[in-house]
């Protein structure tokens, strides 16, 4: 190496050394603290005391609630990401035609995910009131008597699905980018071989936009998973209640680490999910290669 | 199929769309509606069944007495001041490293781009109970440093959305400026920050939407009221009038108006940020 180049390669550590030094202090330590931790008793007060795969034993044999949260967790990504995901795709397809009103109608349908934070939650308690809400009046208009929502088991969990599936302009835009961008030529090209409404959209506007469904399908599966406020503010009090339904895997984490102070099983806690996600997140790669159609190559450019 | 029929048809299917799209809007922005009209209702009128649609009278002193009850004024400058470090950091910083891995040759650069890659994988909360353990340690729970250090050193998405976009400026511009003596520090500061500007503000609405919203982290770390944020402000606020839904919606707009001032203000970026970060929130 010149003189030059290692003068080059000092600088250039200069400039990534708040990212390495974060990257250690702030991730990579943690992440092995909390590794070993996960094998200890551990409240802060005290010092952590090894217990080997006791924390694991317990979360999967014993904790009646990590199986509960669990599946409460399950169910909602499993309801809201196909949800969000096609309502995004279907909108953003009505909104890439020519027709009058188009800024109006993107800029109204995105403005709900706009609208973010612990205002929207109370919103919603409001809107979903078993008696006087907004929702239950346009249900009886129906003729059908709406349920009690956030009172009631069965539908606390629909009730959040609905204040997401509100917000879903985020994912429609996303589609809406994409979609400008696949030539008019291509279209056309289908037409001329006869292809109607229903052809062109399953063999051209899907394969276009698989790289970015497939992207988005990732990320939001691990961060369903990861839900956390919905259940801590809609419960009203943080406790994941009416029975337990809006306790979510990471709100038990929480209520374990913050309320109970069991930091050792909160980490086990957190090693589990971590490694649900990753083997998501593995199987959506190994999938993806089998329907996403990357345009000219491959997904790293 | 003639083509003036081909036409028509084509004519009909919009009109269907558009009317489509109509009934959406008002399903989308019914809630919206609510959220205001129940702000300025009695508490009286908003248990009434069926509810009105129109409010009988316009109590906009709601919202003053809803600020009253609780400092939310002060609650307002905290919040600003948690999303002012956040901005002034996420600028500085992301730009700094994303320089580095975008513009300067260095063994090992790859190796610590791959690692900026890694870190996005790794969710949240699998480093919530270690970090929290560490800041009660070295005494930092109570007020915003859990939340604002760690953004002095860089966030993987901003960095890797930015070193995409420093890449793009061609090298020779600044091959010529280092002939002209200039050192990386300067062309970085300098040459790069009008060029980069969008992408600056893009990322400084980015931080500051995520310091505006964030509940979790004040929840865990603020611990006395005069530190507490909008976000938390507003959950207490709720806790001690479970009743009052006419004031908890008057704070629950009056929480939301910053960030829908900027969309209208900023759309672009606001949507460039959107793009970057996803749909993971």
């Amino acid at each position: 190496m010149s003189l030059l180049q290692i003068r080059e390669a000092r600088v250039g550590y200069i400039f990534i050394l708040p990212w390495i030094i974060g990257l250690l202090a702030f991730t990579v330590g943690p992440i092995l603290f909390s590794l070993y931790t996960s094998f200890t008793e551990y409240n802060i007060a005290q010092p952590p005391k090894w217990i080997g795969l006791q924390n694991y034993i317990t979360a999967l044999a014993a904790d009646m609630l990590v199986p509960k949260s669990f599946m409460n967790t399950l169910w909602y990504a499993c309801v809201n990401v196909p949800i969000v995901t096609v309502g995004g795709l279907l909108v953003a397809c009505a909104l890439n035609t020519k027709i009058p009103g188009m800024r109006f109608f993107r800029t109204v349908y995105y403005i709900p995910s706009v609208l973010v934070g612990i205002g929207v939650y109370f919103l919603w308690m409001l809107l979903l009131h078993p008696t006087n809400g907004l929702v239950n009046w346009a249900v009886g208009l129906l003729g059908v008597k709406g349920p009690a929502w956030l009172s009631s088991p069965q539908w606390t969990k629909p009730a959040v699905v609905l204040m997401n599936v509100w917000g879903f302009g985020a994912q429609m835009l996303l589609y809406l980018a994409r979609l400008q961008s696949i030539p008019e030529d291509l279209y056309e090209a289908a037409e001329l071989d006869g292809a109607g409404g229903g052809g062109k959209f399953l063999k051209i506007t899907i394969p276009m936009l698989s790289p970015i469904i497939f992207y988005n399908l990732t990320l939001s599966i691990i961060g369903n998973l990861q839900v956390f406020q919905e259940g801590y503010v809609l419960s009203g009090d943080g406790t994941g209640q009416p029975a337990n339904s809006l306790l979510f895997f990471n709100l038990h984490l929480w209520r374990q680490a913050f309320y109970y102070f069991r930091m050792g099983y909160a980490s086990a806690l957190s090693w589990l999910l971590f490694i649900v996600i990753m083997a998501l997140t593995a199987v959506n790669v190994l999938v993806s290669k089998h329907w996403v159609f990357y345009e000219g190559g491959g997904p790293n450019d | 199929m003639t083509n003036s029929s081909h036409r028509r048809k084509r004519a009909m299917s919009k009109a269907v769309l558009f009317l489509l799209l109509l009934a959406g809007s008002v399903l989308v922005l019914a809630p919206i509606y609510w959220l205001f009209i129940s702000s300025v209702k009695t508490s009286g009128e908003l248990a009434l069944y069926p509810p009105t649609f129109w409010p009988r009278a316009w109590h906009f002193e709601n919202y003053i007495n809803a600020f009253n009850q609780v400092p939310f004024a002060r609650f307002t400058l905290n919040t600003l001041l948690y999303a002012a470090i956040s901005v002034a950091a996420n600028v500085l910083v992301n730009s700094f490293i994303s320089y580095g891995f975008a513009k300067i040759e260095f063994p090992g650069r790859n190796f610590w781009f791959a690692m900026v890659l890694a870190t996005m994988m790794i969710p949240g909360f699998v480093t919530l109970v270690p970090k929290y353990i560490m800041f009660t340690k070295i005494g930092w729970v109570g007020w915003y440093l859990p939340l604002v250090v760690p953004q002095f050193f860089g966030d993987p998405f901003r960095i890797f959305m930015m070193r995409q976009f420093y890449r793009t400026i061609p090298n020779e511009l600044i091959e010529a400026a280092k002939v002209d003596g200039a050192s990386h520090f300067y062309i970085w500061a300098r040459l790069m920050t009008p060029l980069v500007k969008p992408l600056l503000a893009t990322v400084a609405i980015m931080a500051f939407k995520a310091a505006w919203n964030d509940f979790q982290g004040p929840l865990l770390y603020v611990r006395r009221e005069v530190w507490y944020t909008i976000q938390i402000g507003l959950q207490m606020f709720r806790g001690q009038n479970a009743t009052q839904w006419n004031y908890i919606m008057a704070m629950s707009l009056f929480s939301m108006m910053p960030i829908l001032i900027l969309f209208f203000l900023f759309q672009n970026y606001f949507i460039q940020g959107m793009n970057v970060s996803g749909s993971s929130k």
